[in-house]
């Protein structure tokens, strides 16, 4: 079993990348994949820190993140379609109608 | 207890050179002589219909996500049965009210259910 | 968790149910009736105001879910707010659903569910209720901002709102977890407790670092402001209206909830940040909004003002300082949406009549309406007698004495700004002629402005119940806070 720290750092790890992903790539399906990946270090992280303290609370919480990342990328899916279906693209330097 | 797995070490060593040492040789042995049917993915199979980097129909998206959806309540069926079994065990009072809010659950995935099924959303046409 | 618990989740309870009524009618009854839509959600709206009082009056400690859930006065004051909210921009809503074009069900069934999370908030006092209360807004919200689906502004809106914000909330929620790995509790009483013992401690701090990051960006203040002109923009109108209060007042009811009752020993560690971000999204928000043409967009900047304005009283950390708080958003909620259905009175199309010269001379064409227009932005500005002076005020006061001059001096100087960009449309109004945009002749948005500016007066010149009001609700987290 490895140690706290090193779940800690996994997740980190995870997270700096899908936070990374987020801001860097403009592919709206890779974006919405970089955000589960943010969702999912969150969980990794509860999830050790409830193993450390053996309270139940880090594993009930992963549930609901899982349940609502579901309901998140269903609604984003969902703007994408939209937006293909307006503008042909999901590349989101291509939809610039509103300045700013 | 490391030790005995050097055999095993060997043999994944072995297979690998033995790959590539045929492949290489092949390369530098063997002729080229390229053709058209020669380079399709698979040269004895039939010829291919179409590109297979199409664009996917946007019906397999929505039906991807309605079932992301109705999928992942199971997550929350797997702790509930667990404490409805140990509630069940020791007082029937707190089984009543944990089958109730089951109950509550599974209505409230019917009404989206429902909604999605009169939405015609499950309809390919 | 027992049968009795259930009394004090009446209001969210009826809503649940209320909302998915709204969502099944459609399919089962088969017509897109605007109007019969508005009157289901007016009447649910009022069956929630009445399970309310009933949950408020069902006893003390009044705990529910365990301990994850409490209908403290704080949650009832903020909980009637948001009704009173959503009634307002229910009727501003029903002029653009009625024509049928867009499914008015759905709309307002997303609304009683973005409500429902709105109340979720108020109520959590542990991080997974507040969190999940957080996201059900969220997610109704994404959807509102693109309802206008086959305009390209409102689609661009909705994906910009729903990225960023799906963002934050995965900053927010790491922000949990490692506050969780630190204290041992996600339990906002247990945190306060294992915080008190740790200063210092760096999983801590960069935990509540994230947190206050998340939360941020949902009440829009700087550095992570920058999607809210573009989705106030793109979004219909009425959504924008809830956007800017309700989602707004919700957003500070979490903010104050967690920051004084989780985390008020932690202060030396985190109030110059806070600090730091009240004075740039007044800065900032103000400034930009000079320039504005688009008087959506002046909105969205100035809101993003009223955001550092509020953060005053989460930063002062005492009494009058929470009490500024709840005071202001009760204000804020009224004049916003005043402005918001002023600007809605003049819409010609979908979009249009939301530049700053469409209001030139409404004060012939209309002059109470010009007139309600003036008390709003006098409001917004905090000028006497109007009920903002009293909100500005307390926060004020609140910096000052909690040894904040510096932002307190800011916060003047900035709203002095403010009222140079709002006498723009003032002028406009009164000083210069022109081809004013129609008023269009919507019996529903000319009832909320007049609702509106009556609260606006009333509350700026009898101000005494709002104030006991809120003394009043906020007694359970002072106490809280000073054990």
């Amino acid at each position: 079993m490895p140690s706290t720290t090193a779940f800690l750092l996994l997740s980190a790890l995870i997270f700096t990348v899908g936070l990374v992903g987020v801001t860097v790539r403009r592919n709206m399906i890779t974006v919405l994949m970089s955000l589960e990946l943010m969702l999912n270090a969150v969980n990794i992280n509860l999830v050790a820190f409830s193993q450390r303290f053996s309270s139940l609370e880090g594993h009930v919480f992963p549930v609901f993140i899982i349940c609502i990342a579901a309901g998140e990328a269903a609604v984003g899916l969902a703007i994408i379609i939209q937006l293909y279906r307006l503008k042909s693209t999901v590349n989101v330097d291509e939809v610039t109608e509103l300045n700013g | 207890m490391t030790e005995s797995f050097v055999p095993v070490l060997i043999l994944i060593l072995f297979g690998i050179a033995l790959g590539a040492g045929m492949l290489i040789v092949n390369w530098y042995v063997g002729t080229h002589r390229r053709n058209p049917s020669k380079l399709a993915p698979y040269e004895g199979g039939v010829p291919l219909l179409d590109t297979n980097r199409k664009r996917i129909n946007v019906r397999f998206y929505q039906i991807a996500m309605l079932f992301i959806i109705f999928d992942i309540e199971a997550a929350f069926i797997y702790p509930w049965a667990v404490i409805y079994r140990d509630a069940t065990m020791t007082s029937s009072g707190i089984a009543l009210f944990a089958l109730g809010e089951m109950f509550v659950f599974v209505t409230l995935l019917a009404v989206g259910y429902i909604y999605v099924w009169k939405k015609k959303a499950f309809d390919w046409n | 968790m027992t049968w009795a618990d259930l009394l004090f989740l009446l209001p969210e309870i009826v809503l649940s149910i209320g909302g998915c009524l709204l969502l099944l009618a459609p399919v089962i009854g088969g017509r897109n009736n605007g109007v019969a839509a508005k009157w289901s959600m007016l009447l649910l709206l009022v069956a929630t105001a009445a399970a309310i009082y009933v949950a408020a009056g069902a006893g003390i400690p009044s705990l529910a879910l365990g301990t994850l859930f409490v209908a403290d006065p704080f949650a009832v004051f903020f909980k009637l707010l948001f009704v009173v909210v959503i009634a307002m921009i229910t009727l501003l809503s029903a002029e653009f659903l009625e024509d049928g074009r867009y499914s008015a069900w759905e709309y307002y069934s997303l609304m009683a569910f973005a409500l429902c999370g709105m109340m979720f908030m108020a109520s959590g006092t542990h991080l997974i209720s507040i969190y999940v209360g957080l996201e059900l807004l969220s997610l109704a919200s994404y959807i509102l901002a693109g309802y206008y689906k086959n305009e390209t502004r409102s689609t661009e809106a909705a994906m910009k709102y729903f990225v960023l914000g799906a963002t934050s909330s995965g900053i927010l929620l790491y922000g949990m977890s490692l506050i969780y790995g630190a204290c041992g509790s996600l339990h906002l009483e247990a945190i306060s407790q294992a915080v008190a013992t740790m200063a210092g401690n760096q999983a801590l701090i960069i935990g509540v670092m994230l947190l206050g990051a998340g939360l941020c960006f949902k009440v829009a203040a700087v550095p992570f402001h920058v999607w809210t002109p573009d989705v106030y923009t793109g979004a219909p109108t009425p959504v924008t209206a809830f956007l800017s209060t309700a989602s707004k007042v919700a957003a500070f009811a979490i903010f104050a909830r967690i920051f004084y009752m989780g985390l008020h020993s932690l202060e030396p560690d985190w109030n110059s940040i806070i600090a730091t971000v009240a004075a740039l999204s007044m800065i900032v928000g103000n400034l930009a909004a000079v320039t504005q043409t688009n008087v959506k967009r002046m909105l969205a900047y100035s809101s993003i003002a009223h955001a550092g304005y509020a953060l005053l009283g989460v930063l002062a950390m005492s009494e009058i300082g929470l009490q500024g708080v709840l005071i202001y958003m009760l204000v804020y909620a009224f004049a916003n949406i005043g402005t918001w259905a002023m600007v809605m009175l003049l819409r010609r199309r979908e979009y249009a009549g939301e530049n700053v010269d469409d209001f030139d001379g409404l004060h012939k064409s209309a002059p109470l309406y010009a007139f309600a227009m003036v008390v709003f932005l006098l409001s917004l500005g905090g000028i006497p007698p109007t009920a903002g002076f009293i909100g500005k005020y307390y926060l004020f006061a609140a910096a000052i004495s909690a040894g904040y001059a510096w932002l307190a001096v800011i916060a003047v100087l900035m709203s002095a700004v403010s009222m140079f960009y709002y006498f723009r449309l003032v002028v406009a109004m009164y000083l210069k002629d022109g081809a004013a945009a129609d008023v269009i002749p919507s019996r529903q948005v000319r009832f909320i402005v007049i609702v509106c500016l009556i609260a606006t007066l009333t509350l700026g010149i009898l101000p005494e119940r709002m104030i006991r009001g809120a003394a009043r609700s906020i007694a359970p987290i002072v106490n809280l806070a000073s054990r």
